[in-house]
């Protein structure tokens, strides 16, 4: 193999297993450190920076970062259950427990810089791009049917898991930007909005109509038979207050999983969920099923609902074929009837929780954005921007059903779009991560870092008791970390971001690293091609996804050194033994280059603006 | 040397022996010398060997005297019986233990300090008696303890990291074991465990008194240049007249080799050593050919390494003094104290 160049930001980057998965590429390690360390101010302002919202993504976010967290996979044939860094609720801990960060955040821009730039939807990709426009000069009109903005954070998420309080805070920090938010005004027509000559038009929209169930009944028993997200926003506008004793929920995602818990809270005392595919195969993250199922929440499955009954216009059940999952020679799934008697669930009322969809019927068809044959709109995955100059999408809005993480990952992306397209640039010219690598020697045997790995498994975020939380919406049902269990979940990261650099010429081939390795990453030998090199390994590396960190042919053996990046636990070990300093820990920050002077054109620089 | 214990967790896929243990159950506590140490390695090599070989933890008994190298056994095998001795008297200690239970396997760690000066009439006694151990001398050349005076295994003409230059002619404790009728001679170096852990599993299995010399770089006090202990002059000095693959009853031969460059040695359990020759010329059942080949090549500057000698049928010390074959914790007191009329008759048959 070629020796690797550490030298492209992407190579330590996958080494951060959280931050390559995340989508804004939030730096995970380091602000887990200064959880540990109690300076939780600093924590939330790189995730403030990252993500816009910390205290709500702490809450809710989907957490790709957590599958891909190194912890899980060492803690694999050595304890009971491996488990990732509970890095998500590690974040609500930098929220929940900083002091007044106001001071610290931009300020609306002392000048404006001339360029409008119109937002469609609060949602949390519009308030993204807001964040990053607004400080910089930017006439930033946020547009919003509802009164207040958040978008699907305020109204498809149930106050039970995210607080209002929270959602205000957060969104008023951008709104405190100097964004000009026009509450309860709704765009039926783009073009119209077009010719209001903004510089710059963003959808973020998200993906509003929920999908419906046409099967038999349906029309009949419609007073009871309601649209899972609608019924949730209702829910939080304090429209809907009540439901039926037995309820059904129909669907297996995160949606699904608000309906049921959300249903608990207002008078269903019989609540099921009933899904189509497997257990395993549904779309719900598992903590959000075990958190249902916790709360008494029977999730029934393989099961497909053929009619609603009813009876003198009032639903009294539905009827569910049983299915079981069945693979063609292709490996497709199909899910085919049993031959099992249908079984009737009778039910007072039901959600329906089947997906959601886009619609922009307020966007003309002749305004020359195109759209695809499901009625999605043709977006660069890159730069955002549609197939109309000034009008970019993020969010579901753009692509579809997917979440808060992503949103903001959009917003952050279009910001950069909209922003060299103000200034005359071309837009598919990104600009870089920053990136820096610093040692963290400071003695022999010190580090500034710690070092030492945690033999704990994760804790438990502790919850309201269901006693108490069931009674009332509002009540938030998981209590977060305190700061010691805080502390100490924060101790079971890796820090990953906490590079072992080798320098071949150092290197004398004293085994040291190689022996004292726990974890068998690190190896001596001849060069050979990759998959062939993989196999003759201290211990073999069966994930090509983790990649294999080569060095170049060392001076008197000519042996490389070969280093499995997969279950690296960072602990320095190597670089304590090394006699000579080739090894050696550093810092691996990156951040990723939001709107402003960094992500434009290094030559266009000092030019003033373009006319 | 490190302030952090190794961490417990393990590589997921780390195999398991059919004793259940994993490599890292050999292990001991994390070693305080110097980082870059060839001792390390030579530690590692032993937990590698013993892993490979499924011996069981208790049924090894580690020994040493004082040094740097005798150090080590706290570093390796922590579920083994140990006994740190006095200076160069681990092969006394060594040898008693070894009469009272025969059982054991005894595994011998010294340093060229221990072995080669204050303990060198020890040294020549256990191996001219055929005490059934693996005697490891950790060779560094140098006093590293007492900051890097020459050792007495120090070559003539070779630099000390002041700048002096060793006067004195060195001991070589492989010629000494050659001599002195060691059944199983061999010479390693702690850079090569590819070479090392065969030799180790080897002189464990040998039913005799197995000496094994590993050249191993004092980073602190003897890897310079002009040194002829260091890392780099052992490496392009290196002299291997074989390398062993070891196989035990159970493992499947698989390697294939040109004919006439591989030799196999039947050990007395079953367990083949296979030589991999390198210099076609060399015998390793010659004692006395090793010995001159082994002058040749140290007056030319060279290191011979690999297996230099061995018998595959040895005597032992408890076949020479006729020994019983049980423990002495395994005899009942009637055994081991047979009582005032059988003494009266013992001296009687001395009178």
């Amino acid at each position: 193999m070629k020796a690797t160049d550490i030298a492209a930001p992407d190579y330590f980057h996958r080494v951060v297993d959280c931050q390559w998965a995340c989508p804004a590429h939030t730096p995970v390690p380091e602000y887990i450190r200064l959880i540990a360390q109690g300076r939780y101010g600093d924590a939330y302002l790189i995730n403030w920076k990252s993500n816009v919202f910390p205290g709500i993504l702490g809450r809710t976010c989907d957490r790709p970062c957590e599958p891909a967290c190194r912890r899980g996979r060492v803690e694999e044939g050595n304890g009971e259950k491996p488990e990732p860094v509970a890095i998500c609720r590690l974040k609500r801990v930098a929220a929940d427990y900083k002091d007044d960060i106001r001071a610290r955040l931009p300020r609306p821009a002392a000048a404006r810089n001339g360029k409008r730039v119109a937002l469609i939807g609060a949602g949390p990709s519009s308030l993204t791009v807001a964040r990053d426009l607004a400080p910089l000069g930017y006439e930033v009109v946020l547009f919003d049917g509802d009164a207040r903005a958040g978008g699907m954070i305020r109204t498809q998420i149930p106050r039970f898991r995210l607080p209002e309080a929270v959602i205000d805070e957060e969104v008023g920090y951008v709104l405190d930007l100097g964004v000009d938010f026009r509450a309860g005004q709704r765009i039926d027509s783009l073009t119209q909005l077009l010719r209001e000559n903004y510089d710059a038009v963003f959808v973020g929209t998200g993906a509003p109509r929920g999908r419906d169930l046409d099967i038999p009944g349906r029309r009949e028993a419609a007073a009871n038979i309601h649209i899972g997200i609608d019924w949730l926003s209702s829910v939080s506008f304090g429209h809907i207050d009540r439901i039926g004793r037995r309820v059904i929920v129909l669907g297996g995602g995160n949606t699904a999983m608000d309906c049921c818990r959300s249903s608990r809270r207002l008078g269903g005392e019989d609540v099921k969920v009933v899904v189509r595919s497997g257990f395993d195969e549904m779309k719900a993250s598992p903590w959000e099923k075990e958190d249902a199922m916790h709360e008494g929440i029977p999730i029934l499955n393989f099961m497909v609902p053929k009619a609603f009954t009813h009876e003198h216009g009032k639903l009294t059940g539905v009827l569910f074929e049983k299915v079981a999952a069945q693979y063609d020679d292709r490996g497709r799934r199909q899910l085919l009837p049993t031959g099992e008697p249908d079984v009737h669930l009778p039910c007072d009322d039901v959600l329906v929780a089947i997906g959601q969809e886009n619609a922009f019927p307020w966007i003309e068809r002749d305004l020359g954005i195109e759209f695809d044959k499901w009625g999605m709109p043709v977006v660069d995955k890159v730069t955002l921007r549609s197939t109309h100059p000034r009008v970019f999408f993020g969010g579901d809005a753009a692509f579809g059903p997917k979440n808060i993480i992503w949103a903001v990952a959009h917003g952050h992306e279009a910001a950069v779009s909209i922003d060299k397209l103000c200034h005359g640039e071309d837009l598919h010219q990104r600009p870089a991560p920053g990136v820096s690598l610093t040692s963290q020697k400071m003695g022999i045997h010190e580090w500034s870092y710690d070092n030492a790995v945690s033999g704990d498994v994760r804790y438990r975020v502790p919850m309201k008791e269901n006693r108490i939380a069931l009674k009332d919406i509002k009540v938030e049902v998981e209590l977060g970390f305190d700061p010691k269990l805080a502390f100490a979940e924060a101790q079971r990261c890796l820090n990953c971001d906490v590079q072992t650099v080798f320098t071949p010429k150092l290197c004398i081939e004293c085994d040291a690293c190689v022996d004292i390795c726990p974890m068998d990453c690190i190896n001596f030998t001849d060069n050979g091609d990759e998959p062939a090199l993989r196999q003759r390994l201290r211990a073999p590396a069966d994930d090509p996804e983790q990649a294999l960190y080569v060095s170049d042919a060392l001076k008197i053996t000519g042996h490389v050194m070969v280093k499995d990046e997969d279950v690296c636990l960072h602990c320095g070990l190597c670089a304590e033994r090394c006699p000579t300093g080739a090894w050696d820990m550093q810092k691996f920050y990156l951040e990723m280059t939001h709107a402003g002077p960094g992500c434009r054109n290094k030559r266009r620089e000092a030019n003033p603006l373009p006319a | 040397m490190t302030y952090l214990a190794k961490p417990k967790l393990h590589h997921p896929g780390l195999d398991k022996n059919t004793l259940g243990y994993t490599r890292r159950d050999y292990e001991g506590a994390i070693s305080t010398l110097c980082a870059g140490c060839g001792h390390d390695s030579i530690s590692a090599a032993i937990i590698q060997a013993c892993f490979e070989l499924e011996l069981p933890p208790h049924r090894i008994a580690k020994l040493s005297g004082i040094g740097c190298s005798s150090k080590t056994p706290t570093y390796f095998l922590g579920s083994s019986h140990g006994f740190n001795s006095v200076h160069g008297r681990m092969p006394s200690v060594l040898t008693g233990a070894n009469l009272a239970n025969r059982d054991l396997i005894y595994l011998g760690v010294s340093g060229d300090g221990d072995s080669a000066s204050i303990g060198f009439g020890q040294f020549a006694h256990s191996l001219r008696r055929g005490v059934n151990m693996v005697y490891i001398v950790e060779n560094n050349g140098v006093y590293g303890l007492t900051k890097g005076q020459f050792s007495a295994t120090a070559d003539k003409g070779s630099k000390s990291k002041k700048g002096a230059i060793n006067a004195d002619a060195p001991i070589d404790l492989v010629a000494m074991a050659l001599q002195l009728g060691a059944s199983f001679v061999a010479r390693g170096f702690s850079g090569d465990k590819t070479q090392l852990v065969p030799l180790i599993k080897a002189a464990l299995l040998h039913p005799g008194a197995a000496f094994l010399d590993v050249l191993s770089p004092c980073v602190a006090f003897n890897n310079h240049p002009g040194s002829t202990k260091s890392y780099d002059y052992v490496r392009e000095h290196n002299e291997a007249v074989n390398y062993l693959d070891f196989i035990t009853p159970r493992s499947e031969i698989t390697a294939q080799y040109p004919p006439g460059s591989v030799e196999e040695v039947m050990q007395h359990d079953g367990s083949v050593v296979r030589l991999r020759k390198l210099h076609a010329d060399y015998d390793p059942h010659d004692r006395i050919a090793a010995m001159s080949y082994l002058q040749q090549h140290q007056i030319a500057g060279e290191v011979v390494t690999g297996l230099l000698y061995v018998d595959p049928q040895p005597d032992e010390l408890h076949a020479h003094l006729n020994t019983v074959d049980m423990p002495f914790n395994q005899l009942a007191e009637s055994e081991l104290c047979p009582g005032s009329a059988a003494l009266q008759k013992f001296n009687a048959a001395l009178r």
